[in-house]
């Protein structure tokens, strides 16, 4: 009887629900019993110090690495049978860039769900590949050669990548990173249409002074969750200290 | 002139390029995965399988080949993780003890298959017996109607050419798959794609490979098949498509000029004897790929990972 009501427990509909996830490289755990549930239509910033585990959660999560414990369900059910909803951005860092390879190639990436192995690349998957691509303000490079683009514009192309896919939760990994001004603007605008789209974002990212700004909702990580909701009442002082101890600077500690 | 040609040259020519598409084409993708040395590292461990496997079974077939090849790949992977774990050294030095190891002990079992009657040596496992896979019933390219002329072709050629055409299909088939996960591995996964059976089934295809190769044409083409041909068509194209088809445009022509160069080039330069084929069709492939690093149109600098 107490098993039927484990198991009629109302089911978390979060877009990302983390239970109990732990994450360990070698004996330290990277991420250590972890809880969080996203909220749906918003946007958040997943936010910690340099080694507090923010990339190790979002992969676990997403099964690119594998946890030692815990679950994850995405729109309230098992992640595998909603992969078609998600999204994920990977840190520009992650792949090589002399890969041989244009622009429209690796948006078309994006569209494998769709295509599958062996479906043919119609006129339509070519449109959405190069409506994603103005979308971040790159339709203009479709037959470049990846390897010949800034760090900025790589970054974009991994955006469009993502958007192509027209899922309803974008997972993002330190999109900000080593981009020029531009691109972060063109970045955030773009986000900030998937959000009032109604779609749900979530992003690691390490400008803790752009925070307030950018994203509805923070999560404070160090190795364990410290503290998730919106970002006035989760970057508070207090909860600052505990994630960064003694290594915030002034300028991080005004926000 | 055609019928000497059907008879001696015609199959030799056929296995060398087959062999070297089908090294070439995985190889594609491995030197991207910057797992270019895997093609070697199998050429040198599956050797004392490959020799057990002749000594039990006393016959050269492929059967038995494969499971020799792929008992040796086992052990090999077994003893580097012993040696890694109880020497605690880094992973790279337990594999370089192990390939050279295993590859020396196939080399004293080789030994021992001498006096046991099987037909094959130290040489034919380095340099293979390609200008020896002669068609004797081939008197002429009407042969090639001839059922019964064909059922004389060397059994290499058709144990090849299945190979090759099985490497053909699992890259064409698995393509757009590879390709992703070649190129963003976790952004795969996140696709749902199986990312960790997609690497092993290219290894266990570029090993398949290997095997075959290594029985016609020996290791020497093995293992320059797997990288020379793969990484002079990335210096002439930016895109995928194209690095393939330059991989195999290079391949078929290391094979047919290496061929044609080792059984005239030193007649024309005034010598007597012909030299190794398949040391001439590996050292072929690597002048193509100077030739594509001193003038290939997109050699750039690789940026370090």
């Amino acid at each position: 009887m107490a098993l039927e009501l484990v198991r009629d427990k109302p089911i978390d509909q979060s877009p990302l629900a983390i239970r109990g996830l732990t994450v360990s490289y070698g004996e330290k755990p990277a991420v250590f019993s972890v809880d969080v549930s996203f909220r749906a239509g918003q946007m958040t910033a997943i936010v910690g110090p340099n080694g507090a585990g923010k990339s190790t959660l979002l992969k676990a999560a997403l099964g690119i690495l594998h946890p030692l414990s815990g679950q994850v369900t995405a729109f309230g059910a098992p992640l595998d049978r909603v992969r078609a909803r998600i999204a994920y951005v990977p840190q520009r860092a992650s792949v090589d860039w002399e890969f041989p390879a244009r622009v429209i190639d690796v948006v078309m990436m994006g569209l494998y769900r769709d295509l599958g192995l062996l479906g043919h690349i119609r006129a339509r998957h070519r449109a959405r590949a190069m409506e994603s691509l103005a979308r971040v303000g790159m339709e203009g490079f479709a037959s470049r050669q990846i390897g010949q683009l800034s760090g900025g514009q790589q970054q974009r192309v991994f955006l469009a990548r993502a958007l192509v896919q027209g899922a309803d939760l974008y997972l993002l990994d330190e999109p900000f990173a080593g981009v020029d001004a531009a691109t972060e603007r063109a970045i955030i605008g773009v986000l900030k249409g998937l959000r009032d789209d109604g779609r749900t974002v979530v992003a690691v990212h390490h400008d803790l002074a752009t925070v307030p700004a950018y994203f509805d909702r923070a999560f404070l990580l160090n190795i364990t969750a410290i503290a998730e909701g919106p970002v006035a009442e989760v970057m508070t002082e207090a909860n600052l200290r505990a994630a960064y101890g003694g290594r915030l600077g002034p300028a991080q500690q005004a926000v | 002139m055609g019928a000497e040609f059907v008879m001696l040259s015609l199959t030799p020519l056929v296995i060398g390029v087959l062999a070297a598409l089908a090294c070439a084409l995985p190889g594609n993708f491995l030197l991207l995965r910057r797992q270019a040395l895997i093609g070697d590292a199998i050429s040198h461990v599956v050797l004392p399988g490959i020799v057990v496997a002749f000594l039990l079974s006393g016959r050269v077939a492929a059967v038995p080949m494969m499971l020799g090849a792929g008992g040796a790949a086992l052990v090999s992977v077994a003893l580097i993780e012993v040696i890694r774990r109880l020497g605690r050294i880094e992973p790279g030095a337990a594999m370089g003890v192990v390939f050279t190891a295993m590859f020396a002990g196939g080399v004293l079992l080789l030994e021992q298959s001498a006096a046991s009657g099987v037909h094959l040596d130290v040489q034919h496992a380095l340099y293979g017996n390609l200008e020896s896979l002669i068609w004797l019933d081939g008197d002429g390219w009407g042969a090639l109607l001839d059922g019964q002329a064909l059922s004389g072709l060397p059994p290499e050629l058709t144990r090849m050419a299945v190979v090759a055409l099985a490497v053909v299909l699992f890259t064409a088939v698995f393509w757009r798959a590879l390709v992703i996960a070649t190129f963003d591995e976790g952004f795969a996964r996140t696709l749902g794609l199986p990312v960790r059976a997609l690497s092993l089934a290219l290894v266990a295809v570029a090993a398949m490979a290997a095997v075959a190769a290594f029985d016609a044409v020996g290791s020497i083409i093995v293992i320059a098949m797997f990288i020379c041909p793969p990484a002079a068509a990335r210096l002439m194209t930016d895109r995928m498509g194209g690095q393939v088809a330059w991989s195999v445009g290079f391949a078929t022509l290391s094979a047919i000029l290496g061929y044609v160069l080792a059984g005239y080039g030193p007649l024309w330069l005034g010598y007597e004897s012909a030299v190794s084929a398949a040391g001439m069709i590996a050292t072929v492939s690597g002048v193509i790929l100077a030739l594509a690093a001193l003038a290939g149109p997109r050699r750039r600098g690789i940026a370090p990972m």
